[in-house]
């Protein structure tokens, strides 16, 4: 069943470069001129924000560009479905895969923070988790959209209206207590919110305040995301 | 006992219904042709075989198992080539069969060992490490139905498999087809070609609206639903000849476009009167499947 695609090197890589430019680039350049966040160097805030953000970017592009080829231009899946494999199956693999890629790819930037300095103790492995579970709920809700997509054109739609926000307000780039009270409040809706505020201080050398609730929401969104990609898909290809 | 048995089947897509109430039967080791017109219903009703959409109505059942409940298991024994090719374009020709085996829960071992016997049969052996892309439509299309065997089915399933071929290419999965039936597998194709479903089925079934008009041996269903001969005849003043004298001397007479189709036991009479009309060229042939297919589901086009 898990013979999925083992091209992953060259895609890891490529996630890689974008993150990397940005946290290095910003981290350094605009970090120099900044004082101190919560008593880390920019650069260190910075990197954390990164892990989660690029495990966000790749499940959501795994699940929905890759997701949408597989279902509906090459149609993979159809294939796959007349062997005794069921649709159910397939979702899972593509949701365990696209959550395997993104962990793959949050992971070679925690693997660059902490050769650069950024972690600070062995706590920062709990990271790991938090990125499969980061990677879980980003794929679970991008098979919401691949369920919905008739083009890849769709997916715009979704990059634009719902993840570059999280970008701005989830305290990726900056504490988003910095933002006015209302956006905090809906920050704290969103995914990528609890990705961070788990990766942030476990980075930090410091176990992270009420981490079973983000980690739930985390699984929440993974679980209730999959669930209704799994209707939106069983009502898409098997009427 | 029957590989597939289907019992008043029905489906619908909204007011639509594509499966009006069929019944089919496959026998082990026959070769079955599903005919229609596009839209006829034919690959809904192959999906619903396949448990792959659950029906309004009716039942199914495949090597004694119940679809769409027990279709995961059916399936294990079935090897499908879809209407249009969905072969994974990541991976070459040999890595298609190889990842495909996984699917049916193969060991890689099992599968090495039967590559080279299915390449063989594609035609694809000096082929096998090339990316799908590099390959022709009909080298494709052997390689999908070399994939479907790739589990050594008892039942296999194919929608239209010379949709847009070249006749060479055509020709060329007849044969493997043939070959196919010569080892005992049962095959259960859909196809809107009469030469297709002539040349390769034991029996037949004529589907239109979702309905299926007509059913039995190719010959039978030649004999019993179509006078034996046929003459066409061509050219302007076609139709008034038809109205005056043609129609008078056959059975039946159908027109399309300048074209006038005469059907009748004896056509003596006719031919006769034809030699005297140097204005109209006619053909004379036997009366062949398409004249049922035709005469069944109408001369109207579907789109």
């Amino acid at each position: 069943m898990l013979v999925w695609r083992r091209i992953a090197l060259p895609s890891v890589l490529g996630s890689l470069a974008d993150p990397m430019i940005y946290m290095l680039g910003f981290g350094y350049g605009l970090g120099s001129m900044l004082p101190d966040v919560f008593g880390t160097s920019y650069i260190a805030f910075l990197a954390a924000g990164t892990v989660c953000s690029s495990t966000m970017m790749a499940a959501s592009f795994e699940a929905m560009y890759s997701g949408f080829s597989r279902m509906h231009v090459q149609k993979t899946w159809e294939a796959i479905m007349n062997a005794p494999i069921t649709l159910d199956d397939v979702m899972v693999a593509e949701l365990v895969w696209a959550a395997s890629k993104s962990f793959m790819a949050g992971g070679a930037v925690l693997l660059i923070a902490a050769a650069l300095g950024f972690t600070q103790s062995a706590l920062a492995l709990w990271v790991l988790p938090v990125m499969f579970a980061t990677g879980l709920a980003f794929a679970s809700l991008g098979l919401i959209m691949t369920a919905l997509s008739v083009s890849y054109d769709f997916f715009m739609y979704y990059f634009t209206l719902f993840i570059t926000p999280m970008m701005m307000l989830c305290g990726v780039f900056f504490p988003a207590d910095q933002l006015p009270q209302a956006l905090q409040q809906a920050a704290l809706l969103l995914p990528l919110t609890h990705s961070v505020a788990l990766a942030r201080p476990l980075m930090n050398g410091v176990v992270p305040a009420a981490w079973p609730l983000h980690f739930g929401v985390l699984l929440l969104y993974a679980a209730g995301g999959f669930y209704v990609a799994l209707a939106l898909t069983r009502r898409r290809l098997l009427k | 006992m029957a590989y597939l048995v289907a019992r008043e089947l029905r489906k619908s897509y909204g007011a639509h219904e594509v499966v009006a109430g069929i019944d089919l039967e496959l026998r082990p080791g026959e070769c079955f042709g599903l005919l229609g017109p596009n839209g006829a219903g034919k690959t809904t009703t192959l999906r619903l075989c396949l448990g792959l959409t659950d029906p309004d109505g009716g039942t199914i059942s495949m090597f004694d198992l119940p679809v769409p409940e027990s279709a995961r298991e059916a399936r294990a024994r079935v090897g499908v080539v879809p209407q249009i090719d969905n072969l994974d374009p990541d991976f070459t020709v040999r890595e298609n069969l190889m990842v495909y085996g996984r699917y049916f829960g193969l060991s890689v071992a099992e599968i090495d060992a039967r590559i080279p016997t299915l390449l063989d049969f594609a035609g694809l052996t000096n082929r096998a490490g090339d990316k799908i892309n590099a390959l022709s439509g009909g080298m494709k299309r052997r390689l999908t139905l070399a994939r479907a065997l790739i589990n050594d089915p008892d039942l296999i399933f194919l929608d239209e498999p010379t949709t847009g071929l070249d006749p060479q290419a055509r020709h060329l999965i007849w044969q493997r087809l043939r070959q196919l039936a010569a080892q005992g597998k049962t095959i259960f194709l859909t196809t809107h070609f009469m030469d297709e479903a002539e040349r390769l089925c034991h029996r037949l079934a004529i589907m239109d609206h979702g309905r299926i008009m007509a059913s039995g041996t190719p010959r039978e269903l030649v004999a019993a639903h179509i006078e034996p001969q046929v003459v066409e005849v061509f050219g302007d003043s076609a139709a008034a000849w038809a109205a005056d004298q043609g129609g008078a001397l056959c059975e039946r007479c159908e027109q399309t476009g300048e074209t006038v189709f005469c059907y009748a036991r004896d056509v003596d009479p006719l031919l006769h009167n034809l030699e005297q009309r140097p204005d109209l060229r006619y053909l004379h042939r036997p009366a062949n499947l398409e004249d049922v297919f035709l005469r069944l589901t109408g001369r109207d086009l579907r789109d």
